[in-house]
């Protein structure tokens, strides 16, 4: 029987699952759209790598993404960790002595800078989703454009348009605007790229030392374009791993091989969770002014995890209900 | 007259205890929540800062409960906040409410007027009775802020650290049921005993992180998403710059050559920034200086968006970061109540504190024990 560790990253645009040998080969990946219905896209990645792949063992689960705590209760994880680690130790996966990691994922975007393999500084974009591949989506097909066909249209481009790249509805604007006056596709596509660039490396990268060696990953990185563009803006090589998509995943299943080797035995919950029925309902507490919308969550009519309540008293109720039971 | 105030951390505690005692009837505000923001947000020009919008709210949740006066503190101006009570007074004329704002500062240097507007405020002519009350509340100021400081050291090393938070919000509800300075004073050291008693683990080591940056945002709990409950979960140990005791040691009882702690921030900043920014603009650099030298593992900078003087400040850290090696994040606060990406930059930074003490601990530079 094979042995494989499970990372999970489950992210506001897609949720990414890897099945990981011991030697950090990817076996199975998949990245699937999360389309605000986290828990079933979950189960249906379970459920098509359980199709694809026979006899195999998980020997220890890792969760991350912005839903890490949500695919824990589902899946009874080994080790729940922020996207940055997870992100970083992947990349340190591939490249040893990675200095930046560059990464455009859906709705965010990060900058995180590392020496010696270890995290020094890094950064988030805060308010502004400008800088992000959801942007780019809607600007794609705004221009009629397949996402995939993207990068490499903006390739083809001899005289960049210059777009404003500061806000996404101020490009927005400034790229009907270039429309309007009949420059043609591919050089508005690659001044999209540039503005993009543009605003990341203001804004997330603002302060920040960019050393080479330089990693790109994300979903974003699959762009050609746009890392042309970096290439352009830094004047240095970048690196976008094979796996770029899944590198969150990555991430937190090779945490996951680490807090094994101590921990020893998994609390996975067993792939066939993949059958089970999960049920969520929330409900507005009004028992002080913050109204918190309390969620549970349900598993074939038991509550398994209640949670997003400020002062707790749901969540710990949950608790010590279960401290009696045990 | 029934007086209410704006919430600032701490300092409703002693502003109540202390105008009780002085024979007024005191509202407190309903505790910061989604609705007192939703009310400020509505009412407040949309790019001022966070904390006017707070003050609205609060204020217009007061009035609901009956208040007729409101007290608050002004600065003269040294940034947006030496306009707010008049921004303020503008805002709640406009909605029709008829109340009045009495703002402790001196108007034009004019410190007698200042004089005479505590004496309205606190509803006598009597200036011993006065000075004698107000020592009294600094004195629960005082002792809330190491109530605070004692929760803050607890959390991190406790076994279960939710008990702790189960403690003070117990604390916060009772205080409306105490009055004046003796009860509340009564009441702040049975809860101090309270924390004393929660079991800790003593194998856990805490890192040790230094807030600095814009005052309302570091020390009003709901501005800043409750970064120290956040921080103490994850195991840190916090200390703020700024607290509203030191704010009074600061501005309203100097020395003869003003307080000793701030010309010492003032000096540690020297070498980047010699001169006021307005705000605490000055003060965030020199108590960074100060962290660093201190040996704390990192530091985070808490500002609402669009605060001048803390931007300045922001442009300057990086240089602070490199000259003394130490980790610092800066966290910008405004209108969001998702708490998704706040708690993973703080886990994430949490995170790199670690892997760098692990890493100092094995090279042997900084042994602790």
């Amino acid at each position: 029987m094979q042995e494989f560790y499970l990372g999970v990253d489950v992210g506001s645009v897609s949720t990414n699952i890897v099945l990981m040998d011991k030697d950090n080969n990817i076996v199975s990946k998949k990245y699937l759209r999360t389309q605000g219905r986290p828990i079933n896209i979950l189960q249906k990645g379970l459920k098509e790598i359980k199709n694809e792949i026979n006899n195999f063992e998980i020997k220890g689960v890792g969760t991350t993404g912005s839903g890490r705590h949500l695919a824990n209760i589902i899946l009874g994880a080994d080790i729940v960790k922020n996207e940055i680690t997870s992100h970083a130790v992947a990349a340190i996966n591939y490249v040893p002595n990675v200095r930046t990691v560059l990464e455009i994922g859906g709705q965010d975007s990060k900058i995180i800078v590392l020496k010696d393999g270890i995290v020094t500084d890094f950064a988030m974009n805060t308010v502004c989703a400008a800088g992000t591949g959801s942007f780019l989506d809607r600007q794609a097909s705004r221009l009629g454009i397949a996402i995939q066909d993207f990068g490499a249209l903006a390739l083809k481009a001899k005289n960049p348009v210059r777009i404003a790249g500061r806000c996404a509805v101020f490009a927005e604007s400034d790229m009907i605007h270039k429309q309007q006056l009949g420059h043609n596709q591919e050089d508005i596509v690659r001044g999209l790229c540039q503005a993009l660039v543009r605003n990341y490396l203001n804004n997330i990268g603002k302060g920040k030392d960019i050393l080479a060696p330089i990693v790109f990953q994300g979903g974003v990185a699959a762009n050609k374009g746009i890392k042309e563009a970096f290439v352009e803006a830094l004047d240095t090589e970048i690196y976008v791993p094979k796996h770029h998509e899944v590198m969150g995943a990555i991430g937190a299943a090779i945490l996951a091989k680490e807090e094994i080797k101590e921990k020893r035995t998994t609390s996975f919950k067993g792939i066939d969770i993949a059958e089970n029925e999960y049920n969520v309902k929330g409900f507005e507490c009004n028992d002080c002014s913050n109204m918190c919308e309390v969620i549970e969550i349900y598993s074939d009519g038991k509550v398994i995890a209640r949670y997003s309540d400020k002062c707790g008293k749901w969540t710990n109720s949950l608790n010590s209900e279960n401290q009696k039971l045990a | 007259m029934k007086l209410t105030f704006p919430h600032m951390g701490n300092t409703f505690i002693s502003a109540k205890a202390l105008m009780e005692d002085l024979g007024n009837e005191v509202i407190t505000p309903p505790k910061c929540s989604k609705k007192t923001l939703e009310i400020g947000t509505k009412y407040s020009p949309e790019t001022i800062c966070l904390p006017l919008k707070i003050n609205i709210g609060n204020y217009i949740e007061s009035i609901e409960k009956g208040a007729d006066t409101i007290l608050i503190t002004g600065s003269c101006g040294p940034c947006r906040f030496g306009f707010y009570s008049l921004v303020e007074q503008e805002i709640l004329r406009d909605l029709g409410y008829d109340v009045e704002i009495i703002t402790l500062d001196p108007p034009d240097g004019k410190p007698m007027e200042l004089v005479k507007r505590i004496m309205k405020a606190a509803n006598t002519k009597n200036l011993y009775k006065i000075v004698k009350n107000i020592v009294r509340g600094a004195k629960v100021l005082q002792a809330a802020d190491e109530l605070t400081d004692l929760a803050n050291k607890i959390r991190p090393v406790a076994i279960n650290g939710v008990e702790v938070d189960i403690i003070m919000d117990a604390f916060h509800s009772m205080i409306e049921l105490v009055y004046g300075v003796d009860e509340t004073l009564e009441l702040i050291e049975d809860t101090k005993l309270k924390i004393g008693k929660v079991k800790t683990d003593e194998k856990k080591v805490p890192l040790k992180i230094g807030i600095v940056g814009e005052i309302y945002t570091i020390i009003e709990p709901f501005a800043n998403l409750y970064v120290e409950r956040k921080l103490g979960h994850l195991g840190v140990h916090i200390d703020k710059s700024l607290t509203p005791s030191k704010w009074v040691k600061h501005h309203l009882l100097p020395g003869p050559f003003g307080s000793k702690e701030e010309k010492e921030k003032w000096e540690a900043a020297k070498p980047y920034l010699s001169t006021l920014v307005g705000g605490h603009g000055r003060e965030t650099i020199g108590s960074s200086v100060l962290y660093a030298k201190a040996n704390y593992d990192g530091i985070i900078q808490i500002l609402p968006l669009t605060c001048m003087p803390e931007i300045v400040a922001e442009s300057i850290l990086p240089t602070i970061q490199n000259d003394y090696n130490i980790p610092i994040m800066t966290l910008i606060v405004d209108e969001m109540t998702g708490e998704a990406g706040y708690l993973t930059r703080l886990e994430a930074f949490v995170d790199l504190l670690h892997r760098k003490k692990e890493e100092k601990n094995i090279a042997g530079v900084l042994p602790r024990s």
